[in-house]
């Protein structure tokens, strides 16, 4: 699904991404733990094409398709989906109407018909009960006044509304009650149950032990430095994350 | 990112004037010049009696005096007013029913998406049309008289109605009130009349359109409202016109008076000409317009979305005379290419518990300048006035402008205020996360510019409201890359 081979992104002028090598197959979830600062949101922007983040060096394939140089545009429309760590507001647009801009651009990118309007909201009544949101989210500007979890669950109802073939989910974990998590943990399973493949960018192994992920990866300094199953999540949460610099 | 942006704006420049073309009908037009025989012989054709010509010629005297005014942010060659043509109209006259209105200019109403035939009505929407210097035809006119409500052209009501033009002409805009207000009370042609008896509520929308088609002419038209006691009325405006390579002028005068308990709400979508990429054309708008909240617990809401024209000059303004009045002001103003906006409000509370609210949306693009001008003036005796004003301008590229200049005077110390003002640029993290979501930039643009607009889109009736997110989709298609 996705193979990136020696990343290296800059931001002005400074270099954040020091070669980056990751695989992740159709269907798998991958998990990339590292303090603050280490590049990982740096990665997920890069993958979202956002021109801010330059790539120097390297390319990303997105099933055998050379994306390096495509538009933020171009790459959702292939079905590349972030849930941002900080999701921008834009008030006045309501998320009915955004939301149903986007599916229809995906929809004509396909060469389908436009969603109607009672279909939409079939829709989005199904997957915001399973979010435990309420049906006027639909009514509200975008992350306009929303609370931190608010966002977050936003984020994941885009994800679940657009179904993309990867989504990378950048610490969409931080700042939830344990409540908020496991609703959060389970859209995500329910993603991963369809074919897609997931990466999951974050702190702490709290969300990974409700997901279960197939790989998780340690990211230090721009790099990659040791790759494996939940027991490292589990040892990087006890020991933290000296002990893998250098 | 930058570099792309000013190339795609660039190339939103060659955008189309949908409304640019030209009529081609049998016309009267006056010979260029200004001076007392010009006038008077505006006034015969017109058959007005003595009173107002004199008031014209009253008029005029003031304005030799006076002096274009010259705070305003925006810059233009001199106009010369001598090589202007005062009167322009087509020749047919064809006043009495549709059927007699010259079909060129009907098709142009038609082409315009404004249906004066009534079988093809706007649905509740009374339509006055004036065409250069003259008001052609008005829709529903017998429908609303049931009503009591007089709609007609001003001219008709100078006829028909002598009585309520000589009492409220010129009683809130004084022809000696500024330069453009003065040399409309000389020289103006047409407009439309409304007037609103004592506790009805107009059961039709009221919509005026005006279209400049002549060349080398000035439109100055006047528009008179009156809602008399515990009436309502809806009234809405619609302005374009060709494209041509010399600029030209309009100067209207709008005044509204609103007695005991009376509402009136004015909605205007301005989308004159604009001129070209070089700033080449385009109309020159200087418009008077004022509202009277004459009687206690009256209102007077103005709402404007202007995307047209060269230069807008334009201040609706609302004196709160009563007590317990209140005055409204929701503009959007849009400028691109070399356009120049000096635009805002005058908010004057002079009764009781007065309260006005201002919210003013500036949208600059390409080397658009946009200027918001507003005033608060709280009078001695106006105890527990209460004014909101909140200003917010958008930035779209790196070659506009956008100015803010509020200006409040307060002589009455229960007075409260409250101002906001925010400027940001078309934010890329925005853009960035509708593109993310696969919403391309037009789209996105076209999106946030109208979730900027909304508190001001929410004010305007519905079929405008449709229109004025329409005409800014168009507007800014390809500002930003």
């Amino acid at each position: 699904m996705i193979d990136i081979k020696n990343l290296k992104v800059s931001v002005e002028e400074k270099e954040i991404l020091k070669g980056i090598n990751l695989e992740i197959p159709e269907g798998e979830v991958h998990a990339i733990m590292g303090r603050n600062g280490s590049g990982k949101s740096t990665l997920a922007n890069t993958l979202a094409g956002n021109e801010k983040f330059e790539v120097t060096d390297g390319l990303i394939h997105m099933n055998g398709l050379d994306i390096t140089e495509m538009s933020a545009e171009n790459r959702s429309l292939n079905g590349i989906f972030v849930c941002f760590q900080y999701p921008v507001a834009i008030p006045g647009v309501s998320m009915a109407y955004f939301l149903r801009a986007a599916i229809n651009a995906h929809l004509e990118n396909q060469g389908k018909e436009e969603m109607d309007a009672l279909e939409f909201l079939n829709q989005s009544k199904e997957i915001l009960k399973k979010l435990n949101l309420d049906d006027s989210f639909l009514k509200r500007s975008i992350n306009d006044g929303f609370s931190g979890g608010e966002k977050k669950k936003s984020e994941i109802f885009q994800l679940l509304s657009l179904n993309p073939k990867f989504a990378i989910l950048d610490e969409t974990d931080s700042g939830l009650d344990i409540d908020a998590l496991k609703i959060v943990a389970d859209g995500v399973k329910e993603f991963n149950g369809k074919k897609n493949s997931t990466l999951i960018i974050t702190h702490y192994e709290r969300l990974l032990e409700y997901i279960n992920p197939d790989v998780v990866h340690i990211m230090i300094d721009g790099k990659i430095v040791k790759s494996g199953d939940m027991k490292l999540a589990r040892q990087v949460e006890e020991k933290g994350y000296s002990w893998l610099a250098k | 990112m930058i570099d792309k942006n000013q190339q795609i704006i660039d190339k939103n420049l060659d955008q189309e004037y949908k409304y640019g073309f030209t009529t081609d009908v049998e016309q009267i037009k006056f010979e260029p010049g200004l001076n007392e025989e010009v006038i008077a012989k505006l006034s015969n054709i017109k058959n007005e009696p003595k009173w107002l010509l004199d008031w014209r010629l009253k008029a005029y005297e003031n304005w030799q005096k006076m002096k274009e005014p010259k705070w305003a942010n925006i810059n233009y060659e001199p106009i010369d007013y001598q090589a202007l043509s005062y009167y322009a109209a087509p020749k047919k006259k064809s006043k009495k029913s549709l059927d007699e209105v010259d079909p060129e200019i009907l098709e142009t109403y038609n082409k315009l998406g404004i249906s004066l035939d009534e079988q093809k009505k706007l649905e509740g929407v009374a339509v006055d049309a004036v065409f250069d210097s003259v008001s052609v035809a008005t829709t529903f006119k017998d429908e609303l008289s049931k009503h009591g409500v007089i709609f007609c052209s001003f001219s008709e009501a100078v006829q028909e109605h002598p009585d309520l033009i000589k009492k409220y002409l010129g009683s809130v805009i004084p022809y000696t009130d500024n330069y453009f207000a003065a040399l409309n009370s000389a020289v103006f042609s047409d407009g439309s009349f409304v007037y609103i008896p004592k506790n009805v509520k107009c059961p039709l929308e009221l919509s005026t359109y005006f279209r400049i088609n002549a060349s080398n002419t000035g439109q100055f038209e006047r528009t008179l409202i009156i809602a008399d006691e515990g009436s309502e009325v809806s009234y809405l405006e619609g302005c374009t016109a060709p494209m041509r390579d010399e600029n030209q002028l309009h100067a209207a005068c709008v005044e509204l008076i609103a007695h005991e308990d009376a509402t009136i709400k004015y909605s205007t979508i301005q989308n004159w000409y604009s001129g070209n990429e070089n700033g080449e054309g385009g109309i020159y708008n200087f418009v008077t317009k004022r509202g009277k909240c004459a009687g206690d617990r009256s209102k007077i809401s103005w709402t404007q979305v202007e995307t047209g024209s060269a230069i807008t000059w334009k201040y609706p303004s609302v004196i709160m005379q009563g007590d317990d009045s209140v005055g409204e002001f929701y503009s959007v103003a849009i400028t691109k290419n070399k356009q120049q906006a000096d635009t805002g409000t005058k908010m004057i509370h002079m009764g009781k518990n007065t309260k006005s609210t201002i919210i003013s949306k500036g949208i600059s693009a390409g080397e658009g300048q946009n200027t918001y001008r507003g005033g608060v003036k709280i009078l001695k005796n106006a105890d527990n006035a209460r004014n909101f004003s909140q200003c917010d301008s958008i930035l779209i590229g790196d070659k506009c402008g956008a100015h803010t200049f509020p200006y409040i005077d307060v002589k009455n110390q229960t007075a409260q205020m409250e101002h906001e003002a925010t400027t940001s640029n078309i934010g890329e993290d925005q853009l960035f996360y509708c593109n993310q979501r696969g919403i391309n930039l037009d789209d996105a643009v076209s999106m946030i510019v109208n979730g900027f607009c909304k508190e001001v889109f929410e004010e305007l009736p519905m079929e405008f409201a449709v229109e004025a997110k329409q005409l800014i989709e168009v507007t800014l298609e390809n500002s930003v890359g």
